[in-house]
């Protein structure tokens, strides 16, 4: 590890401008959200004080096992199957997208025009995407037609949308890139001539892929999984519109309180959230040194 | 007793550190309003009745522009209590009015100041409407109409001459059918949650307002009788949320919504048969070509009402640009304006001097239009012979069982109402 005091002055010089961001508009808005979870509030002020009210509320019943699962724990629960499910499908897809686009297009202005291909989804806004699911995967929709046309079904399919499926493909069609990006980015700087002596060793294309590429894509996954994780624990927009606003998230929670001025509440799920999401980050990096393999 | 910060204060103590630093660069654009020449207030809203005939027909009038700031309801409330110097007049809803008062940020408004405060509607004064009184559960406008002074944080119970908000607009909200695909009439609130309806119906997600149309589906089911719907204790709000989690579980809604598109979407295209729903949202839907009715219910409306507030820092000359353009704004032509969107303008004689006698015979006489109607953009809202939804004026505010409200309970109905959204 570089320690800091050990960086040529002319270094650290060049790193201020994006320190001083940091500190501004990241450091210090994080440590007064972790000070004003600490703090009381009424209807409309928040009071200083040091309680720990606002993280009892929210662990309230949770142990108490003659009830039902609490709210809190429902909400994390079901924030961590679409965390798991979203990233096992953006990992699988975007791996193979990422192969595809490092190893089979030869030409580089292909591998361009491809990859703008995979922007797409970011080309239309949510309200856009918002409208565009109904006509798509409605009760009425083209999928639902078609099902009924070739007499899959009888009556249309109700749960392909607002759904826990139409939550996951949506997360799936707008974040595979995340993953496609640091994955294709490990892939082009493996050594092509590895490959070639795993080749030329009766490696055959299996071999190849798991105990060489995979090893070296190692970190592209880890930085992709990182992005897709973190963005899904927080999301509470995707999951409104395309859940029907019927299948809780944290981060709706968390909007909730703040529109009923509740700014403590919110700080302090705001802070388990992070703490929850930086914990699995942590493990994360555990399995992978991605400092190392940079 | 602990020194409250409150978020003004501590606003005020950061706008000087940025004041300090910034210096000119921010008080250059601040006093907007004191330029002599075209005045400009900056009018912080939901703006969703303020369209571009309204501001250009306020400049030719008064020289007046207007700077919108616009906000959703909920972040309108937020920015009065974080920012209340950001803004030069506020259209607010009377039921945020026990929240904000307290913290002393808005002005009482001085009624000896407006031309027309003898003619403002008696639904908001007195609470009657044609001599009967209305309904009064929940946030009722007289609730919260009147202050014991200009400075005061208190409300006073006796008419005065200071007022929180000056009122300007509200309606009596209901259910939104598609008769086409229900194909039979409807008649009671309890009809949300008749399981003929199961994977149609919806209800908004916007929970100081959804518990009110939730209360009244309960009660229209015979479950319990409030005495005050507005003003729940736990126990009711258990019970409501109970009845509520327990349909959503049975499948009985296909989306909740909490943005005015989602329903109009889920209206339009078909997804939905019935759901709460906004008088703008109808009409979005009805022009799109689709039927879709505001359908009256025996049970009577849930009732909003909005009006103008100014912040407590307010005097001099701003004072006297902001009270021109409420004089303005309740002088009938936007009164008349407002009334053809299918709102209610708060001074309604002003309003009918600007209407056409075949319109205010179908908006407020609840008489079948003579010639189709449009609406101010110019769309068609509806044919020669059809009534308006609900009937007259007298017939849909005099129905009026409750309105939206601020409960005491608030911090539980909320949590409450997250637990219904995660069962």
């Amino acid at each position: 590890m570089i320690k800091f005091w050990k960086i040529k002055p002319s270094v650290g010089l060049l790193s201020i401008p994006y320190s001083f961001v940091f500190i501004f508009f990241f450091f210090i808005p994080l440590v007064l959200t972790l000070i004003i979870s600490f703090w009381d509030y009424n209807e409309y002020s928040i009071i200083p004080d040091f309680i720990l009210e606002n993280y009892i509320y929210i662990f309230k019943d949770c142990f108490n096992y003659e009830k039902d699962m609490c709210v809190t724990f429902k909400t994390y629960l079901s924030t961590f199957i679409f965390c798991f499910i979203t990233w096992f499908f953006t990992l699988i897809i975007g791996f193979f997208v990422a192969y595809f686009l490092a190893f089979y297009v030869n030409s580089i202005t292909w591998q361009i025009v491809l990859f703008l291909l995979c922007t797409i989804p970011f080309w239309t806004s949510n309200v856009i995407r918002m409208i565009s699911w109904i006509p798509l995967l409605g009760r009425n929709g083209l999928v639902n037609d078609f099902l009924l046309y070739i007499g899959l079904t009888d009556t249309p399919q109700e749960w392909l949308l607002y759904s826990g499926f139409s939550i996951v493909l949506a997360f799936v069609h707008l974040y595979t890139l995340f993953m496609i990006v640091p994955i294709f980015n490990s892939m082009m700087r493996i050594d092509k001539s590895i490959i070639e002596a795993a080749y030329d060793n009766g490696a055959n294309g299996l071999q190849i892929l798991w105990n060489v590429i995979i090893p070296l894509c190692k970190p592209g996954i880890v930085i992709g999984s990182i992005f897709v994780i973190t963005v899904v624990m927080g999301d509470f927009i995707t999951i409104g519109i395309m859940g029907g606003q019927q299948i809780p998230s944290i981060g709706k929670i968390i909007y909730v309180e703040m529109s009923y001025l509740q700014l403590p509440a919110a700080a302090a799920n705001a802070v388990i959230l992070l703490a929850l999401t930086l914990l699995i980050i942590w493990i994360m990096t555990k399995m992978i040194d991605i400092r190392k393999e940079l | 007793m602990k020194k409250s910060l409150t978020r003004r204060n501590m606003l005020k103590t950061s706008t000087a550190a940025i004041g300090a630093v910034a210096g000119a660069g921010l008080l250059k654009g601040f006093p907007a309003i004191h330029a002599a020449d075209a005045p400009v207030i900056r009018y912080l809203g939901t703006a969703v009745n303020m369209g571009d005939a309204v501001q250009k027909k306020l400049f030719d009038d008064t020289g007046i522009k207007v700077k919108f700031i616009v906000k959703t309801t909920d972040e309108v409330v937020k920015t009065i209590f974080t920012q209340p110097n950001s803004f030069d007049i506020v259209d607010s809803e009377y039921f945020s009015m026990p929240k904000l008062v307290p913290s002393g940020n808005l002005l009482g408004m001085d009624t000896k100041r407006i031309k027309e405060w003898d003619n403002v509607t008696s639904a908001f004064t007195k609470g009657e409407v044609a001599g009967k009184k209305i309904g009064d559960q929940g946030t009722a406008p007289k609730k919260v109409m009147y202050l014991k002074g200009s400075q005061s944080k208190e409300f006073a119970s006796e008419p005065t001459q200071y007022v929180t908000l000056i009122p300007t607009v509200y309606n009596a909200d209901t259910l939104g059918i598609r008769p086409d695909l229900i194909k039979r009439p409807i008649s009671t609130w309890a009809e949300l949650l008749n399981p003929e309806f199961k994977g149609k119906a919806s209800i908004l997600n916007i929970p100081s307002i959804g518990i009110m149309d939730a209360a009244m589906v309960v009660e229209a089911m015979g479950e319990y009788k409030y005495p005050d719907k507005g003003n729940m204790t736990k126990e009711e709000i258990d019970l409501t949320m109970k009845i509520f989690t327990e349909a959503k579980k049975a499948g009985q809604f296909r989306a909740f919504w909490s943005d005015f598109n989602e329903s109009v979407n889920l209206m339009a295209s078909g997804e939905v048969v019935i759901q709460s729903m906004w008088s703008p949202a109808i009409t979005a839907v009805r022009t799109k070509g689709i039927p879709c009715v505001y359908q009256p219910l025996k049970e009577g409306y849930r009732a909003w009402a909005a009006g103008f507030g100014l912040p407590s820092t307010t005097k001099g000359r701003q004072a006297d640009i902001c009270y021109e353009f409420i004089n303005w704004y309740l002088s009938g032509w936007v009164g008349a304006y407002l009334n053809r969107q299918g709102y209610y303008s708060a001074v309604i004689p002003t309003a009918k001097k600007y209407m056409e006698a075949y319109e205010w015979d179908y908006w407020m006489m609840g008489k079948p239009a003579t010639a189709d109607i449009m609406s101010p953009e110019g769309k068609k809202l509806a044919s020669k012979g059809e009534i308006r939804d609900g009937g007259s004026y007298e017939a849909r505010m005099g129905g009026v069982a409750c309105w939206n409200a601020t409960m005491d309970e608030n911090k539980y109905m909320v949590r409450k109402w997250n637990e219904m959204i995660a069962s």
